[in-house]
């Protein structure tokens, strides 16, 4: 059993506190997503669960030991986390790049043994990106590019892997393969993953347990099934919407009103449409 | 072409049992380091064979392999060879060699193809203090200046260090603004040093600031070379830590690197470096800079091939800057110092022209 959790955590950038006394568990085994709008402090709060920030107060603690006082090439055996739009150097081939994830198994003269081939040529595969292991990762496209610091991550051999908005500036159907690709390692390798989402759609589809923050605080967390209620996202995101079942997966969907939306309700389109929701319900 | 393999690995691996060992290398490596190293032999014949005394190539190389003992100017060539011309060129290729290695890293460090010993004023720093040992220090013996260089060096590194990394900021552009104004700013402090300093201590002082081989023998040779001895190896095996750094600061504690304590090592092997070139040389600038940058698109920017190639590239470049110096205006010479200046300043600016089009 693994367990990673918050206690009483408070961060800060500067002296500008973002989250304060904020307590949270991963579940192991899972998917979790962290959602909320911009400068909620997702980003922070998985930047203070992976050591990039170092807490005011309180603690992240992994399997009952406090991140910060563990070594720190062991604690990235256990943990590993992508930022948020990485850039390689120029001409660094994806192979090398991959490569690299072996840096905390390494030693000063144990600098490439067979495993850290073994384990980076599977990450190579797993991830898809074999096939152009020899191009530069500066001339892949957005989602190939992706999957290529997915790949880095792996090759970590970490049971955690945290993303810090992995789809952020990939096209829509890029999104899904870099989504279904940690769907997989996830089911597949047992990986316990962590990441920030912005499209609580997506996080609906594709996490087994939501954490919904707003203003530093945690609003909602559980079953995205359970938890994405209109409530919910109307306090979460200060949006109106309605939410349905979504067509494929049966997660729920969220649909914003907007000003659309209320344009077709002077039309009266939309409230029929309610009452139908509302009395089927 | 022969149909490729994608999954190929674009390295060579060094591998070794007992003591346990592995390192790997760009595999373009070993065919572009023994292309460099036939130009620098090449370059090495033509540069002991020019001069006041000249000797044909094919005597310099027999004297060198000492096979011809038999001819009748033997004495006079041993003596031209071994004892003038031959130390001077070696020092030439490691103080090359040190300094282009000390820009590479400087380069990965800052993640900035731009940084340079030179140009960031650790190599002024470096000559700063060696001025102050030679004006003001005469009784000292000459065997504390490559330390007096060294000091210089650190604090100059260190100097850059605290006010360009305020609060984990490094842009490119600040950093390179700092290092110029800290160059500066040292030259200044030098220049009133040699103002108000004894005439011939500062004729002294002067001559070694250009930045030149002129004159030097085997013990220039030794010490540099015990002293590249101990740091580049250590710079070999801190290779990897600079790919790992060019990913980002993010990434390299995601990956469990201590990063500041890790960069802090890493500059001082480069002030190291740096300064054991400026203690036998003086300042010659720009090698860490093109030396570095040429050899990333050889070799790739993986650093474990970019380090041994840029230092063998340095080397050639400071051998060859060397020979043009003697030749262009011979029988007088120019400091190779000003040679490399005027290879490396244009290089320079056209990489500055680039970058603000890339």
């Amino acid at each position: 059993m693994s367990q990673l959790t918050a206690r009483n955590l408070s961060l800060a950038y500067e002296n500008n506190i973002i989250i304060e006394n904020l307590s949270v568990d991963i579940p192991d085994g899972k998917i979790t997503a962290l959602v909320g709008p911009n400068g909620c402090g997702k980003s922070t709060l998985l930047r203070g669960l992976s050591r990039l920030l170092k807490a005011q107060s309180g603690g992240a603690v992994l399997d009952g030991q406090d991140i910060w006082k563990l070594p720190t090439k062991a604690l990235a055996k256990r943990l590993g986390i992508l930022p948020q739009g990485p850039v390689a150097p120029e001409g660094l081939t994806v192979h090398e790049l991959v490569a690299q994830g072996r840096y905390p198994h390494q030693s000063w003269f144990q600098q490439w043994s067979r495993e850290d081939e073994r384990i980076t040529r599977e990450a190579l595969e797993i991830t898809g990106v074999l096939e152009f292991a020899d191009r530069p990762v500066d001339t892949l496209s957005g989602g190939q590019r992706q999957r290529a610091w997915i790949a880095m991550t792996l090759a970590q051999d970490s049971e955690y892997i945290l993303l810090d908005e992995p789809t952020t500036f990939l096209d829509m159907a890029y999104q899904i393969e870099v989504l279904d690709l940690l769907h997989d390692l996830n089911l597949e390798r047992g990986k316990i993953i962590v990441m920030v989402l912005h499209d609580l759609n997506h996080a609906c589809r594709y996490a087994d347990h939501l954490v919904a923050m707003c203003g530093g605080r945690i609003v909602a967390q559980g079953d995205p099934m359970q938890v994405v209620t209109e409530e919910m996202v109307q306090e979460v995101f200060g949006m109106e919407c309605r939410i349905m079942p979504d067509p494929v997966t049966g997660t729920p969907m969220v649909v914003p009103l907007g000003r659309s939306a209320k344009l077709a309700r002077q039309l009266d389109l939309v409230n029929e449409c309610h009452v139908r929701v509302l009395a089927s319900a | 072409m022969t149909a490729h393999d994608p999954s190929k690995p674009s390295w060579i691996t060094l591998r070794a049992q007992r003591p346990p060992f592995s390192y790997r290398i760009d595999r373009r490596v070993p065919l572009v380091a023994l292309a460099i190293i036939a130009f620098t032999l090449v370059v090495l014949v033509l540069s002991i064979s020019f001069g006041e005394y000249d000797i044909s190539p094919l005597e310099v190389v027999r004297t060198i392999l000492n096979v011809n003992q038999d001819h009748p100017d033997y004495a006079n060539y041993a003596l031209v060879v071994h004892t003038f011309r031959l130390p001077r060129i070696v020092l030439a290729f490691l103080v090359g060699a040190a300094l282009a290695t000390s820009g590479a890293i400087m380069q990965g460090v800052t993640r900035n193809p731009l940084a340079d010993p030179f140009l960031l004023g650790v190599s002024a720093g470096a000559g700063l203090t060696a001025v102050a040992v030679i004006v003001w220090f005469k009784t000292l013996p000459v065997s504390v200046l490559p330390w007096a260089a060294f000091g210089g060096a650190i604090i100059a590194s260190i100097l850059i260090y605290v006010l360009a990394w305020k609060q984990g900021s490094s842009t490119p552009i600040r950093l390179i603004l700092i290092g110029v104004a800290l160059q500066a700013g040292i030259a200044a402090i030098t220049t009133v040093m040699l103002l108000f300093g004894d005439i011939q201590a500062v004729q002294q002082a002067y001559v070694w600031l250009t930045g030149s081989v002129y004159g030097r023998n085997w013990e220039h040779v030794q010490a540099l070379g015990g002293w590249l001895l101990i740091f580049m190896p250590v710079a070999l095996l801190s290779a990897r830590s600079l790919n790992v750094l060019g990913l980002g600061d993010e990434t390299a504690k995601g990956l469990g690197m201590r990063v500041e304590p890790q960069r802090i090592l890493l500059l001082l092997i480069s002030a190291a470096l740096a300064a054991g070139a400026v203690a036998v040389s003086g300042t010659i600038g720009f090698v860490g800079l093109v030396a570095p940058h040429v050899t990333r698109r050889l070799v790739g920017p993986s650093h474990e091939g970019l380090l041994p190639v840029s230092a063998l590239f340095g080397g050639a470049l400071v051998v060859l800057s060397d020979l043009i110096g003697r030749w262009v205006i011979s029988p007088s010479e120019l400091p190779v110092g000003i040679v490399t200046a005027m290879i490396g300043a244009p290089y320079f600016l056209f990489l500055l022209v680039r970058s603000r089009h890339g």
